[in-house]
């Protein structure tokens, strides 16, 4: 029999959800009490699975914590799995994201951090060695803090070739390596930053969260600070995406597994109305890789609702049909398990949500 | 010569100090500071030290360390000196929400 499991990254630690049906839950937590979990993974390719949390003490700082027994334990390194080496004179503020590698490099994990930087491990999630190229890199001191900080927040490893990895920053914009981290290059061709006088630079952009196809791997969607974009060419150049969507701004976007899987997006009013259109939880779907975007909210509530998703929490599971998550800051949880035809709530009162994970477990 | 420390901890930090709140350092060296008390304590805590300060060295920004009752930020931070059977103590501010 299989089960589901959510892992729920808030404010105040990570709750954990457990479904055989997707329709009733059964919830724990918080695990790592007090800690902003802003990033969580749920590693499927080593078994047992092992759960991965970054989160963030208010006063006792930055850690990650790895499980392999489904949360009942965890472990942390004793001095500590994620630091910057002594002459990068830079301290880890927040762990933004941990991102298992591709199938065939199964003990890699990916962590981007506060202030921008990678680092990568090689035993699972255990310790992370920072990726020098990046932090080395000449554009580095341009890249600038957004509302949420100077972070790292997107790593997307690509699944066939190791050699390749996508990253995404605020601000700093998307960055690619087709060596393995070796060399860096800024891959915003066509992607705007409508807050600097050149509006189309190289690289500054504030992009808010980039997401990969299932199905073809150069097939790209990018939530920028205004503005969705499609890219078909891996990054190398991207197009304007927004046909259908109620506004161009948000953080929230995933896509869903399989060939018949689809691109998710949560908008937001704009920059400077940073709340759902018109009260509604509208989330849009696009079946034809972001050309254009059709309402999928049955079930959301459809008005009152004055909360947002952050840029990790909506999220998808691998079931078939898949299921999709979202959390709000409000402390809710929403699912679908038709595909996103329609929602349920599957939580609530939770401390404010930072990031949804979901895994099929058998 | 020997100088002998005691470190207090809040008892929210007793699970990563072996269960304790207090704990007797000796330090063989000549004007010991902050610092080497906590690079000592490391070798034998290494989750509790890591809470203190960051991986360059810099006390947390919201952990306060008192040396004798005295706020160290107001003296010479992690350089302060210690005395022959000083108290620091370490008190967590007022944060979060």
């Amino acid at each position: 029999m299989t089960q589901v499991m959510l892992a729920v990254g808030t404010k105040k630690g990570l709750f954990l959800g457990w479904s055989y049906d997707r329709d009733s839950w059964e919830w724990e937590g918080p695990h790592h009490s007090m800690a902003a979990v802003a990033a969580v993974a749920i590693d499927t390719r080593r078994s047992p699975v092992r759960l991965m949390a970054g989160g963030r003490n208010e006063h006792w700082g930055p850690a990650v914590f790895t499980s392999d027994d489904r949360g009942r334990s965890w472990a942390e390194e004793p001095g500590g799995s994620i630091a910057f080496p002594a002459d990068a004179g830079a301290d880890v503020e927040q762990i933004w994201q941990l991102q298992p590698g591709p199938e065939s490099r199964p003990d890699e994990v990916w962590a981007g951090v506060e202030p921008s930087a990678l680092f990568r491990s090689e035993d699972g999630g255990r310790t992370f060695e920072l990726v020098r190229a990046l932090w080395d890199h000449p554009h580095r001191p341009d890249w600038q803090p957004g509302a949420g900080g100077q972070c790292l927040h997107t790593v997307l490893p690509h699944p066939t070739d190791p050699e390749r990895v996508m990253v995404a920053m605020s601000t700093g914009g998307v960055y690619v390596t087709e060596d393995a981290g070796a060399t860096w290059n800024p891959s915003n061709g066509g992607v705007r930053i409508p807050f600097l006088p050149d509006q189309e630079a190289e690289y500054g952009q504030c992009v808010h969260k980039v997401v990969r196809d299932c199905e073809d791997p150069d097939l790209l969607m990018l939530q920028n600070h205004g503005g969705v974009y499609r890219s078909a060419d891996g990054g190398k150049s991207w197009q304007e995406a927004h046909e259908g969507l109620p506004a161009i701004f948000g953080f929230g976007l995933t896509r869903t597994p399989g060939p018949e899987g689809a691109f998710f997006i949560f908008p937001l009013s704009a920059d400077m109305s940073r709340f759902p259109v018109d009260g509604r939880a509208g989330i849009y779907r696009s079946v034809d890789g972001g050309r254009a975007w059709s309402d999928s909210s049955t079930g959301l509530p459809e008005s009152g609702f004055h909360t947002i998703v952050l840029r990790d929490a909506l999220t998808t599971d691998a079931a078939d049909p898949a299921g999709i998550y979202l959390g709000t800051r409000s402390g809710e949880v929403w699912g679908s398990s038709d595909g996103g035809t329609s929602w349920n709530q599957l939580v609530s009162h939770l401390p404010d949500v930072l990031c949804v994970r979901a895994a099929v477990l058998s | 010569m020997t100088v002998r420390v005691t470190l207090e901890l809040p008892s929210v930090l007793a699970d990563v100090a072996g269960g304790r709140r207090t704990l007797a350092v000796e330090m063989d060296r000549p004007d010991p500071t902050v610092a080497d008390l906590l690079d000592l304590v490391a070798g034998v805590h290494p989750h509790l030290v890591r809470r203190l300060r960051t991986e360059s060295g810099q006390l947390r920004r919201h952990v306060n360390v008192y040396a004798d009752g005295a706020d160290v930020r107001g003296a010479d931070g992690t350089a302060t000196v210690l005395g022959q059977n000083a108290v620091v103590l370490v008190l967590p501010s007022v944060a979060g929400g």
